[in-house]
């Protein structure tokens, strides 16, 4: 019997050491893979170097989308979070009768698959020339984001006691104040992830993209995509492993920020 | 405090409008304007059974179905011990189960199935160690084929599938399953007559839910996939890039949608804060 | 004019009415206490007091203001509320300020009036602490400070000791009441609890259904009950059917019963008594016309008093504390007793 129980714990130990392995491993071989000074792939590189991100470095196209990525999804996330906000902020205070209805709609973007909501905002795009127009993309990525903001945002006040609120106005808050000086600060890791994940998910989008860049504004993924479609070459594991990067930064700042907030108050917003 | 009937709604305003804009309009104008292409009716009812009756359409859909159960069940085989030794584990080695997940979770697909297609090409990481241990004579066909669809998907939605089940096991009440011991019931008989059926219902949510996304997935399969792989979203995507056919396109779409709609409305039922699920 | 002054505010939730046209005036410095079970609309009414939720009719004047349709800022009110909400993003210290901080009162004159508020509730010292890192009391305590540093003429309470223990309770009572009396405050104070609101208030209004059931001073509604409700809600109650017989009131037992204010108009109603002012002797020793026969039911020590439950001959049962002091007399169980009591301790109550 106690055998039995050790071996068991012994077996789901090591399925589960595998399964993790396997999980990070692709991560990490293209981690690796990216400093290969070899002339090809090859595992594990014979020689390493920086020569693949030097060509990613110096090749305008690569760049060039990149800058493309960053200017994206920078508005796509300030645009999906501030707009999140003020949604989330409805959902939680407002009365609703169809409180369902409206959260069903306002998640649907996340059901939908991609390419339905791509072709669809394509069509309508190549009518309007809005094909390669940034903010526009931008705006697109929005609409993928903006669920998941929501729902970061939605726990985060619900969190919010509704009588914080009330003290700060009969202390003589407006709306504005009450804004400013109690949910703000409150919630404020929150925001910071919602900011965090959906500059990610513009960051990574590819499916939209794919159909709203254009010449005009390819992206990093859109480039990456159009590469694979030629060769699998190791400047996408130096563009893939600064993507990497990039996602381990994000989640490295909302853990810190997520522990500094419950540190200093010890509440979990 | 509660808002006010207009506040609330100004409030609201922002992010109904940017569906509204760009969303709910391009999805509904898609579908009809492509529609409405083909004229009356008739001919739109006539053009449904084309569609369904064409061989490659068909199989799509088959193929749709028929992945996207595999990888379901693929997820949940390999992510139930993995949820499950997250809900018992403490300390680093919950940590670094948790990163295990999260980080593939959130890196882009594109580079995921990149990082796949390093290991799984033909000149890639497996077929090297193979022929240089002399296991196999020629690089195996480990991609542009159903093994390489299954492998790219099942990774990345793998993380959809632990993260919906550890949410449902951390629920279960431990001291349940101390009583069923302490009632003198073996491991197995817990694991089977009280753990399980406590945490079915994440099992059926995150099955859905990985069945869902699977449906609509395009990237994976068109980069991994060999000719009988084709998807629903990759024929779509070829319907509008390749052959500007947008009705079928859009007939396509609507079958798509309803599949996935149909089991969102299912999965609801499963998951009472289906919201914070999916977070 | 300073005080409240409310006029037959009304406010209903779809079809629930939960405040139904209540009028009550507040002069300034009061203590006063709004009693009542949950959904008694006693938080409803404070919130309108408030600000935070508008009445459907009725009008709220503060301090002779119209204030009906004000913002909570512009009422100039102090708040304590229920679990303190004390801002866990601000150290004592700032959640104190924080009505000062609003007001772009100058630094100098925040940090003084903070620490006399501070000092007032013997917090001085926690100025850099979080909310967290402080007792349930404590907390009460930054409540209450933050609630008096800009001397506001009105202090809300809504149940701020509902979360504390009983001993700790008592003493946050005694201080609320010296330090409003000493600051010459009108307090609205909201509470569940009796024996609070007797200790605390001026004045107390029971509510009941969205009306006001009974308001006066503390002695007048405790002694002085105008229902049999108002005299359950306020401590245990003795209530004794009692009816007209040509001309004379008769208990159980048909036998005559008198009370203090008895007019002659009622013909069938209670007879209401509060338990300490219920004697029990020896059967045929009790005073006549203000006796009733029964036996000792059960007897329950509750340390300071020794309660009595006696069974009449209808089967009421009558509550008789008797405090346990030296030489009182003790009655077994199934012991045949008269039930006595002062006719100026009784009242009628109407059904």
């Amino acid at each position: 019997m106690m055998a039995g129980s050790f071996l068991r714990a012994a077996l789901l130990r090591s399925v589960v050491f595998v399964i993790c392995a396997t999980m990070l491993a692709p991560i990490l071989i293209v981690m690796i893979v990216s400093f290969s000074g070899d002339g090809y792939l090859k595992f594990p590189p014979q020689t390493f170097s920086d020569q693949w991100y030097l060509r990613f470095l110096t090749n305008a196209r690569w760049v060039g989308s990149l800058w493309n990525s960053l200017l994206i999804a920078l508005m796509s996330c300030v645009v999906a979070t501030a707009m999140g906000f003020l949604a989330a902020y409805a959902m939680v205070r407002g009365a609703f009768s169809m409180r369902k209805a409206v959260m069903a709609l306002l998640l649907m973007p996340l059901i939908v698959p991609h390419v339905v909501t791509a072709i669809a905002i394509y069509f309508m795009s190549a009518r309007f020339n809005l094909i390669g127009f940034k903010p526009w993309i931008a705006l697109a990525h929005a609409v993928v984001a903006l669920p998941v903001v929501l729902i970061i945002l939605q726990s985060a006040l619900k969190a919010v006691d509704p009588n914080l609120e009330r003290a700060a106005m009969i202390f003589g808050c407006g709306r504005a104040g009450v804004f400013r000086r109690v949910i703000l600060p409150l919630v404020t890791p929150s925001v910071v992830s919602a900011l965090l994940f959906s500059f990610l998910i513009s960051f990574d989008e590819l499916v939209i993209s794919l159909f709203l860049a254009g010449i005009r504004s390819e992206t990093l993924p859109v480039r990456i995509w159009n590469s694979l479609m030629l060769e699998v070459e190791p400047t996408i594991a130096a563009v893939s492993t600064l993507l990497i990067a990039a996602t381990c930064l994000a989640l490295v700042i909302e853990w810190g920020m997520r522990r500094y907030q419950e540190h200093r108050f010890g509440a979990k917003a | 405090m509660p808002l006010g009937p207009l506040a609330k709604w100004l409030l609201l305003a922002p992010a109904v409008a940017l569906l509204l804009v760009l969303f709910l309009t391009p999805v509904g104008w898609f579908i009809s304007a492509s529609l409405m292409e083909l004229g009356s009716w008739q001919d739109i009812w006539d053009e449904v059974a084309a569609v369904m009756g064409t061989g490659v359409i068909v199989r799509s859909i088959i193929n749709t179905n028929g992945i996207s159960l595999a990888v379901t069940l693929l997820t949940l085989v390999i992510g139930y011990p993995v949820a499950y030794a997250m809900t018992r584990a403490r300390g680093l080695t919950f940590t670094l189960i948790l990163v295990c997940v999260v980080l593939p979770y959130f890196t882009s697909t594109i580079v995921r199935t990149y990082a796949w297609m390093v290991i799984l090409g033909r000149n890639g990481i497996i077929n090297q160690l193979l022929l240089g241990m002399g296991l196999v004579d020629e690089p195996l066909q480990l991609m542009y084929n159903r093994l390489g669809v299954l492998i790219g998907m099942t990774y990345v939605l793998l993380p959809y599938m632990v993260l919906t089940l550890f949410a449902t096991m951390k629920s279960v009440d431990g001291r349940l399953l101390q009583a069923a011991a302490g009632m003198g019931a073996r491991p197995m008989t817990i694991f089977t007559r009280v753990f399980f059926p406590l945490t079915f219902h994440g099992v059926m949510a995150g099955s859905l839910i990985v069945y869902i996304l699977a449906m609509g997935f395009f990237i994976t399969p068109a980069l991994m996939g060999g000719p009988d792989d084709l998807m629903m979203a990759m024929l779509i995507e070829r319907e509008v890039e390749l052959s500007h056919n947008w009705p079928v396109a859009a007939i396509m779409t609507i079958i798509l949608l309803v599949i996935t709609l149909s089991l969102y409305a299912v999965y609801t039922r499963f998951s009472d804060s289906s919201e914070e699920r999916l977070a | 004019m300073s005080g409240i002054r409310l006029e037959n505010v009304f406010k209903a939730y779809g079809d629930a009415t939960v405040v139904r046209d209540l009028s009550l005036t507040i002069p300034q410095g009061e203590f006063f206490t709004l009693l009542g079970p949950s959904g008694s609309g006693k938080t409803t009414t404070l919130s309108i007091i408030a600000g935070f939720t508008m009445a459907d009719r009725g009008r709220v004047f503060i301090n002779g203001r119209d204030a009906t349709r004000a913002e909570p800022r512009e009422r100039g009110l102090g708040m304590v509320f229920q679990n303190y909400a004390i801002f866990p993003h601000l150290n004592v210290f700032e959640n104190v300020a924080f009505p000062l901080t609003v007001k772009k009162v100058p630094k100098v004159e925040i940090a003084k009036r903070v620490a006399d508020a501070l000092e007032m509730v013997k917090l001085t010292g926690f100025e850099r602490r979080y909310a967290r890192q402080l007792s349930g009391g404590q907390q009460q305590r930054v409540a209450l400070a933050r609630a008096i540093v800009a001397h506001p003429p009105i202090v809300l309470m809504d149940e701020p000791l509902g979360a504390l223990d009983k001993n700790l309770r008592y003493h946050m009572q005694m201080e609320i009441k010296e330090i409003s009396t000493r600051l010459g405050m009108t307090v609205v104070y909201v509470t569940h609890d009796q024996e609070e609101a007797l200790t605390m208030s001026d004045r107390i209004a029971i509510m009941n259904g969205g009306v006001i059931a009974q308001m006066g001073p503390p002695r007048e509604v405790y002694e002085r009950p105008q229902s049999a409700f108002v005299a359950k809600f306020l401590g245990e109650a003795d209530l004794i059917r009692v009816e007209r017989q040509s001309g004379c009131l008769v208990g159980p037992g048909s036998l005559p019963v008198r009370a203090g204010e008895d007019n002659g108009s009622l013909q069938k109603g209670q007879l209401f008594l509060r338990p300490e002012k219920v004697t029990l002797c020896d059967p045929g020793t009790g005073e006549a016309g203000c006796t009733l026969r029964g036996k000792v039911h059960q007897v329950a020590f509750l340390g300071n008093v020794i309660r009595f439950e006696v069974e009449l001959e209808d089967g009421t049962i009558i509550l008789s504390d008797v405090a346990n002091a030296a030489g009182i007399k003790n009655f077994p169980v199934g012991a045949a007793v008269d039930v006595t009591w002062l006719p100026e301790h009784a009242r009628l109550l109407e059904d």
